[in-house]
């Protein structure tokens, strides 16, 4: 191949052709930079959600890699996996903002103050070495006494009782509300079950306004002080456990196992 | 004759042109990315296209480019180039980027790439040039995807993490070499790859720069 002589350039051309170069590329990563932050961002966050949730499997002994956890969309409403949703960019907190992506929660069922929900939802799953589910991982939350409660609540594969209720972000008052997150208050959640034997979701928390009577077994006691953050709790966890919750997806797990 | 000789600008960077084991250029990425066969491979492909983008626009305005600047137009096309591909790795890939880290980012000062616009695409037609490009970087390709294939099987026993062998700590027979995964393991075959290539072709045996002078009367010994 001849290589050709390059010739000289006026000052005027030069310029033009350094600034036409200039502007175009800075359009061009401009237009890029932008377009792609928000699924940027949506990856940032999921890992950084990711990364929560594996310190909360570590503090309960469970301890997990990120290639371990199954992520899994479920439609809340019929309880199934649907695959048309991308698990890695999914964010339950913009899709609840968006009108055609979230659902009002009727006035009467919003016992957890959350208002919206978005349609879908992330859940994970931890499987045994013989593939069954052994932890199904929920995201929960909900109003407390002055902040929202967002937790991960972790539950035996069979779906019938509570492995952990791990908070991971809130705005309590310190030294009261934010008890729910000591481990002493942690650890009475481990192995509360459910369901009564009829099946009636009987899981809260008892406070000196209503005790737990007949069914204490399915209840924890709350924090003296703390009244407000932990009633906040027990509604979160009645809500999101749930006909309007989860309810439905822990039905069809139940009834992929039987 | 002209496919011909489109052919060749396309070829001859494989082997007998190779930018990384005849030009030594580019090791600092090969040796970072090549631990295992998905990021070497997934580098590969970022650099064909900014090589191959890179050098067809340059080639595009190479008659308007004033000398004394060309360096620095030459580099704010490749960089802006490398940013938008490394967007669009954060956006689509973000696992892969993570573990590529940085060395997307150092594309811009990959030698090859400022290399080919300032050797070949200065100088020649739009076509050739991104055809230069192309096969530039698929030589760049070629001894990366042969190292990361070597590394990966040898250092974890596993290629584009399909488990093969499986490893003594499993109950298996075979003992991953830690070595393969470390930096100097891609000294050893990038250099085994460049000796066997000049056993094949002696042309490419560059002739010693210095010799030692020969001992001469007075020399105090």
């Amino acid at each position: 191949m001849v290589s050709e002589q390059v010739k000289p350039v006026s000052a005027a051309r030069a310029l033009t052709v350094v600034l036409v170069v200039a502007f175009i590329c800075a359009l061009l990563v401009s237009v890029v930079a932008v377009s792609l932050r928000p699924l940027q961002q949506a990856n940032l966050e999921a890992e950084r959600i990711a990364k929560l949730l594996l310190g909360a499997l570590a503090d309960i002994g469970q301890a997990q890699t990120l290639e371990n956890l199954e992520a899994r969309i479920v439609e809340l409403s019929s309880g199934r996996y649907d695959a048309t949703q991308n698990v890695a960019t999914f964010n339950a907190e913009v899709a609840a903002g968006r009108p055609a992506s979230s659902v009002v929660i009727p006035a009467e069922l919003d016992i957890a103050g959350i208002k919206r929900r978005a349609r879908h939802a992330r859940v994970y799953l931890v499987r045994d070495s013989s593939d069954a589910i052994e932890l199904i991982i929920l995201p929960v939350w909900g109003r407390g006494y002055q902040s929202t409660l967002r937790a991960w609540l972790v539950l035996d594969g069979d779906t019938r009782s509570v492995r952990a209720l791990k908070f991971y972000q809130h705005g309590e008052t310190p030294g009261v509300g934010t008890r729910i997150e000591e481990p002493e208050w942690e650890a009475k959640w481990h192995g509360i079950p459910l369901y009564d034997d009829e099946g009636v979701l009987r899981i809260g928390v008892n406070s000196h306004m209503g005790g737990g009577g007949i069914y204490s077994a399915y209840r924890v006691d709350g924090i003296s002080g703390a009244t407000r953050t932990t009633q906040g709790v027990d509604r979160l966890l009645r809500f999101w456990l749930g006909e309007f919750g989860f309810g439905p997806y822990l039905q069809q797990v139940r009834e992929a196992g039987a | 004759m002209m496919a011909n000789n489109y052919w060749k600008v396309l070829t001859r960077p494989l082997i007998d042109d190779n930018p990384l084991t005849l030009q030594i250029l580019g090791i600092c990425s090969a040796l970072a990315v090549t631990t295992s066969l998905d990021t070497a491979l997934v580098m590969s492909v970022v650099v064909i296209c900014v090589l191959a983008l890179s050098n067809g626009a340059i080639s595009l305005i190479r008659h308007g480019l004033p000398r004394s600047v060309r360096i620095i137009v030459q580099i704010t096309i490749i960089a802006s180039l490398v940013i938008i591909v490394d967007q669009i790795l954060q956006a689509y890939a973000f696992e892969l980027s993570k573990r590529l880290s940085v060395f997307v980012g150092l594309i811009i000062t990959n030698c090859i790439v400022l290399g080919r616009a300032e050797g070949f695409a200065m100088h020649n037609g739009v076509w050739p040039s991104v055809l230069d490009g192309i096969g530039n970087g698929l030589g760049y390709a070629l001894v990366l995807v042969i190292v990361g294939a070597i590394r990966e099987f040898f250092g974890k026993g596993s290629l584009l993490n399909v488990q093969i062998l499986i490893p003594a700590s499993q109950g298996g027979a075979f003992e991953p070499l830690h070595l393969m995964l470390l930096p100097p393991s891609a000294f050893f075959i990038i250099g085994g790859i460049i000796w066997f290539i000049r056993r094949k072709q002696p042309r490419q045996v560059e002739k010693p720069e210095f010799s030692l002078r020969p001992e001469q009367v007075g020399d105090s010994r």
